[in-house]
């Protein structure tokens, strides 16, 4: 089967793109070893069956980025037949300084020139033949959204493939010249020998290219000293860049006619003036924010959750009355109906929300409006060592701390991603609310308010510090600078939120299907089983409790270290509104609980319960998102000992206090 | 005098580039991006927050940090490209 590898710059319609060439017949995954997201498919390639992937939005192939390192990697081992390289047409000179380094490569390559509507409402003329005589490989102009030009761009694909691979259109000053010819001498015979040959003169890390550049180094060295000495340059990355960009401008002056109206604002100019204006900016974010937030955790997303709740418990009634009809023995029945059933619908009662906003996101993302917003709240997050990009996930956190640390991929760098994974949990989500509100309402009931704000308060200043703490330690991203495209305003496509929606749905259906649905189900056993594998009677003689027990001594020295509070935050492992439940079932009502703490010691467990580990689905998506074990252990333990630590403080500092 | 750079332009200012400075990485970045020496930059506002910037080049909007803004070392007023 024939191969193809779908690349372009960010925000080229690239996604559109890949939908309307393969249709249904695709599925998503991930690169090995890494979350950037990997989407294969099948299309119709000169009348057979070829398969078509679809690589990372990038702007150059120096491998800097994760997503750069993934294209180039996958594009020099796997050798596709051909490379199908999308452009934006109104945004051509940038688009096309991808172009000219895949044609380097070795592999034929086609330019698909999207957005040819787009470019004639702003009445300008690209002309094919000319774009096609300069660059020396096949020019389509198409609009991935209406299909135009589609069928033509696979029929040139398919004689591309006979066409053999482009040769060198960009002449680069003599010194620069001499050098890569000089340097490429050095290399083995091979297709892409003079791509290699600029990433090594330039001094880039290409190691993981296996095998590519073997033997020579010495003369290759000798070859930068004296190119370095001649030019008075570092290396050659620059000159490379500025021969590209003058080939560029010239190549475009011919193909494409200026625009006709001259200097007038573009539309998306003019909405930026209110969208991004200094007095109008802020607000509007604030409350497009809000009405997203409201949505997915106010009436209708949480009617969502109670609806999926109780479709869950009436499977869960329905199948103990099946399996008891069966002579099914008791404790098995119910390991069904609460354990599994309930654990399930515990979980799976997280997707409407989960849906619904990363429906939301898609729609703010693919509108143009996620970069404005980055744009917006950059300084704000800058000191922490993120960047805007990280707010979106930072608030979804205070709905729930699942999406918002799924939605931390749109974070920038690698680096950020992972501190941003890192701070989520400490926002207090959605589900710890519960228990700030039994606690708070039975010792300070007349400052229940701010003892909630005081909670919310301390979980963000805690993430704050920990920014400030961690950027400078474990995540230190290196300074390549923050640089953020500000798309066109274009029209988000319902069709395609959805499809986002559902993946991202997909991804955590699996999660609760394996790891989350495999927690629940042996802390419900644990939960329901004696020391002598039992039956327990009652709640007080599961192993459940008997490990609370043996935890308690350890929250004396914070005032609670008594049995039930360390059942109920073992039980908020599941999930936080567990916490609750179980005081109230185990100390068996709110007298009992007033009577157990004092107000010192309800703060100080109001304190653990704000910080400490989030519930295992949580967890689970942290280990994910992470993409390492060692450093979801580390966020686990550091929230664990955050909390201790800061509860410690609470309780012992106003005990000298004279509390 | 210092040289006059992308971070001091007013909005709605334009220039041309003469070379890049700052860190390595930083530089590749912005080459990549299309600020080379002899493209035309032009200011078009701040965030509301003061940073970073939206610069236009090469027909599309670039948002930046000042900080890395500083690194673009521009043209005095007038300046002739490359």
């Amino acid at each position: 089967m024939k191969k193809a590898a779908l690349i372009g710059n960010p925000n080229s319609g690239k996604t559109t793109l890949f939908n309307r060439l393969t249709g249904s017949r695709q599925h998503t995954g991930n690169w090995a070893g890494v979350t950037v997201e990997k989407k294969e498919g099948v299309f119709t390639l000169a009348g057979e069956e070829a398969a078509l992937v679809d690589l990372p939005g990038i702007y150059s192939l120096s491998p800097d980025t994760l997503e750069e390192r993934v294209a180039l990697e996958y594009l020099w081992q796997e050798r596709p037949d051909v490379i199908l390289d999308i452009l934006d047409a109104t945004n051509l000179e940038r688009n096309l300084y991808l172009t000219l380094q895949l044609m380097e490569l070795g592999i034929p390559v086609v330019a698909a020139v999207n957005m040819a509507d787009e470019l004639k409402s702003q009445g300008r003329i690209l002309t094919e033949a000319v774009l096609e005589q300069q660059l020396g490989i096949p020019v389509v102009l198409i609009s991935a959204k209406t299909g135009e030009g589609v069928e033509r761009l696979t029929e040139r694909m398919a004689r591309a493939l006979s066409a053999g691979a482009p040769g060198d259109r960009v002449r680069y000053d003599p010194a620069t010249q001499t050098a890569l010819e000089r340097t490429a001498s050095t290399l083995p015979e091979q297709p892409g020998r003079r791509f290699l040959a600029a990433k090594l003169l330039a001094g880039e890390e290409i190691s993981f290219l296996t095998g590519a550049a073997a033997g020579g180094e010495v003369t290759r060295r000798q070859i930068r000293q004296a190119y370095q000495t001649q030019t008075g340059q570092p290396d050659c990355y620059l000159a490379l860049a500025d021969a590209r960009y003058r080939w560029i401008e010239k190549a475009v002056r011919k193909a494409l006619s200026r625009p006709a109206a001259g200097d007038a604002p573009s539309p998306s100019d003019r909405i930026d003036r209110v969208v991004t204006s200094r007095v109008l900016a802020i607000p509007l974010f604030l409350a497009l924010m809000a009405g997203m937030f409201a949505l997915t955790f106010g009436p209708v997303g949480s009617s969502l959750k109670g609806m999926m709740e109780a479709l869950f418990f009436r499977l869960g009634e329905w199948a103990a009355r099946l399996l008891a009809g069966l002579n099914t023995p008791a404790w098995a029945v119910d390991l069904i109906e609460e354990g599994i059933l309930g654990g399930i619908g515990g979980v799976l009662a997280f997707l409407p929300q989960i849906g619904m906003l990363f429906f939301f996101l898609s729609l703010l993302e693919d509108s143009g409006y996620m970069a404005r917003a980055a744009f917006l709240m950059d300084r704000l997050f800058r000191r922490f060592g993120l960047s805007g990009k990280s707010f979106i996930p930072m608030l979804m956190g205070f709905g729930c701390t699942t999406p918002g640390v799924m939605a931390a991929r749109t974070a920038g760098s690698r680096a950020e991603q992972r501190l941003t994974v890192m701070l989520v949990p400490f926002l207090s989500c959605g589900a710890r609310l519960p228990i700030y509100l039994l606690m708070a309402g039975i010792f300070l009931p007349r400052h229940a308010g701010a003892v909630l704000l005081g909670l919310y308060g301390l979980g963000m200043a805690v993430a704050v510090l920990s920014g400030l703490f961690l950027k400078n330690t474990l995540f230190r991203s290196t300074r390549a600078g923050y640089l953020l495209e500000l798309p066109p305003y274009r029209w988000p496509s319902v069709g395609f939120a959805l499809l986002s929606a559902w993946d991202r749905c997909k991804g955590f259906l699996y999660k609760a299907a394996t790891v989350i649905f495999a927690m629940n189900t042996v802390i419900w056993v644990l939960q329901h089983l004696t020391p002598a594998l039992a039956p327990a009677a009652a709640e007080e003689e599961s192993l459940f409790c008997l490990i609370g027990s043996a935890l308690a001594p350890l929250f004396e020295p914070l005032g609670f270290g008594f049995w039930q509070a360390a059942a109920a935050l073992l039980a908020g492992l599941i999930a936080k509104e567990g916490v609750a439940a179980t005081m109230l079932v185990l100390f068996g009502g709110q007298a009992a609980i007033a009577a157990a703490f004092t107000p010192l010691s309800a703060l100080s467990f109001l304190v653990f319960c704000a910080l400490y580990t989030p519930c295992v689905a949580a967890v689970a998506t942290i280990r994910k998102e992470m993409g390492s074990t060692a450093l979801a252990a580390f966020s686990l333990c550091y929230q664990t000992l955050t909390a201790y630590g800061m509860a410690f403080l609470v309780y012992q500092g106003g005990r000298l206090l004279g509390f | 005098m210092k040289a006059r750079t992308l971070g001091q332009l007013h909005p709605g200012q334009q220039a041309v580039i003469r070379q890049l400075n700052g860190p390595e990485k930083l530089r590749h970045r912005l080459a990549d991006m299309g600020l080379t020496p002899g493209a035309q930059v032009r200011l078009k506002k701040t965030a509301p927050l003061g940073d970073p910037l939206e610069i236009e080049v090469r027909g599309y909007a670039l948002t930046l940090r000042r900080r890395d803004a500083e690194a673009v070392e521009l043209f005095a007023e007038g300046g002739a490209r490359g």
